[in-house]
């Protein structure tokens, strides 16, 4: 027994050290002559990016929780049921042709139907996007990254939006804007990405896509019935800070998760993550008590979420200084945008998705552009406060392009469903509550 | 003095809330009660067991006011709940012996408002 762990010892630290190298590379130019890198499949870089895939799998229940506890107790099944839908529907759009569109190699629109059905999609790692871990696993860390974002706009028109027609938006929304954000700033032969736009887990593609959705949906889908007069406390906080939690573990994945690897690099993702996810919470805790009066659990939470989202797209390119200060100031831009701007232009981003994740993801996008610099990570770039004027230029533009397609697609998609099917439940439906008109469920009994 | 007891829609409590300030009426208390009228019941289906008839979720307010305030309140609680269906509630207007504010020891009319 001992000789064969032995052996196994043995062929370990022989792959580990490369010595096979020169004969993959000769097997693989048999098979893939276009590509010169040996590719060579990394045990813990694996397993590291597959724990990742599920850590950020467990943030769409966890954003559920989050949603769920702030809206009426009569709709608190409906906002479960909308993002656990979507983790299956997302799931099924993606190994079927998301993943295809989002990330097969091309100049186009969309990457293009050759990796259809996964069709390619196999054990062998595909270099391009990462050297040393099965392409499968690639697909699978990004499909959750898919399966969430969409997710993300449910906060824009909880307690509002009929079920039908919310399968078929995510849906629509999911083919038509974030597979091909997602292709044009991460997938081979995407044109932001070869302007040199960085993007270390998803600003752009995730929580400004996702956030300008739901300013869009928020607009058009129009108020809550009860907004103008009584705004609606929360039903359950407790509900909201286990989801956060849920969200800020799950967000190690998503981040350092998206190092690719079992690294330093991840290490030091999964340090600023967690450094700037403290610094917004305790920035917010401290703004709700210099101007409301008392340091708020709800601010607290909004705080680290808002921290979490400004980091994602900065994690591989910045060190723990500018992680703190990148999560003091999206605490201010957050705490004004869902304090005082939402305010001022009457729109009912109701659980404030544009107000974190839209505000959050674009300063955090452009903090990117100041903060990054080539000591942390050197595939990466130099930002503005690095001598590097131009990535900031370059970020800008990235940002500019995901808000206004993010901002013109949403909207011909929503306007779509609801000239065929129709986005608002009757208003006796809203009086009465989702839960029980759209899924004949209730979340609590009065009686047993 | 009355003790005026409505059973409302709870979607309604705020209208009523709002028609009652209106009407100078700012003392009320609130139960979230379940009830059965002549409205049917919602289904609820849970793993495809059907449960209908059940109990709906209703608000009952109760006010106690003084005899020049009875006329004003129900006004102010129909304009409030009234939607034209099935379902919007009663109201109920009972005689009231006494009332007492622990406060002061301060009884009847002068106690109520």
């Amino acid at each position: 027994m001992s000789k064969l762990w032995a052996f196994i010892l043995i062929v370990l630290c022989l792959s580990a050290s490369n010595v096979f190298g020169e004969s993959v590379t000769t097997q693989l130019q048999q098979t893939a002559i276009t590509d010169p890198t040996p590719l060579k499949v990394d045990t813990g870089d694996t397993a590291w990016v597959l724990i990742s895939a599920a850590l950020v799998m467990l943030m769409t229940p966890g954003l559920a929780f989050f949603y769920g506890g702030l809206v009426r107790r009569k709709n608190y099944l409906s906002v479960l049921m909308q993002c656990f839908i979507a983790l299956a529907v997302l799931s099924i759009q993606w190994v079927l042709f998301g993943y295809s569109l989002a990330f097969g190699p091309g100049k186009g629109f969309w990457g293009g139907l050759q990796w259809f059905g996964l069709n390619g999609v196999g054990y062998e790692p595909y270099s391009a996007y990462a050297a040393t871990i099965p392409h499968n696993a690639f697909m699978i860390f990004q499909a959750m990254f898919a399966v969430i974002t969409p997710a993300l706009i449910i906060g824009a028109f909880a307690e509002r939006m009929k079920f039908s027609s919310f399968l078929i938006f995510i849906m629509l929304w999911a083919t038509f804007v974030y597979d091909p954000i997602a292709h044009w700033v991460w997938g081979v032969g995407g044109w932001l990405k070869d302007l040199g736009a960085l993007d270390f887990a998803g600003g752009t593609v995730v929580h400004i896509n996702a956030g300008i959705a739901a300013l869009v949906t928020a607009i058009v889908v129009g108020k809550r019935k009860c907004y103008e007069k009584h705004p609606t406390a929360p039903h359950n906080l407790p509900f909201s800070v286990l989801g956060a939690a849920l969200l800020w573990f799950g967000w190690f994945g998503f981040n350092a998760g998206s190092a690719l690897g079992a690294n330093g690099l991840a290490a030091s993702a999964f340090i600023v993550t967690n450094t700037a996810a403290s610094a917004s919470a305790i920035c917010w805790a401290l703004l709700d008590w210099l101007f409301n009066g008392k340091p708020t659990m709800l601010g607290t939470i909004s705080g680290a979420v808002a921290g979490l989202v400004a980091i994602t797209p900065a994690a591989g390119f910045v060190g723990i200084g500018s992680a703190i200060a990148i999560g003091l100031l999206v605490s201010v831009f957050c705490f004004l945008a869902v304090g005082f701007v939402k305010h001022k232009f009457g729109y009912d981003d109701s659980l404030d998705a544009f107000g974190i994740h839209g505000i959050g993801g674009i300063f955090g996008a452009l903090a990117t552009g100041l903060f990054a610099s080539k000591a942390i990570n050197a595939t990466g770039a130099d930002g503005l406060f690095f001598g590097n004027a131009r990535q900031f230029m370059i970020q800008l533009i990235a940002v500019a392009v995901t808000v206004m397609y993010a901002f013109i697609v949403t909207l011909i998609i929503y306007k779509l469903v609801d000239i065929f099917v129709g986005v608002r439940v009757a208003e006796e439906e809203e009086a009465i509550g989702l839960d029980l008109t759209q899924h004949n469920e209730r979340a609590y009994t009065m009686l047993e | 003095m009355k003790l005026i007891i409505a059973i409302i829609q709870p979607h309604r409590l705020e209208c009523v809330k709002e028609e009652l300030y209106k009407a100078g009426v700012n003392l009320i208390t609130v139960n979230e009660v379940l009830g059965h009228g002549r409205q049917k019941g919602v289904t609820e289906i849970y793993r495809g067991m059907k449960e209908t008839g059940n109990l709906l979720r209703k608000i009952r307010l109760e006010i106690a006011v003084n005899d020049n305030f009875v006329e004003p309140t129900i006004d102010a609680i129909t304009k409030g709940a009234q939607t034209g269906e099935t379902g919007d509630g009663k109201i109920f207007i009972l005689p009231l012996e006494e009332c007492v504010r622990i406060r002061t020891s301060e009884r009847g009319s002068e106690a109520i408002g």
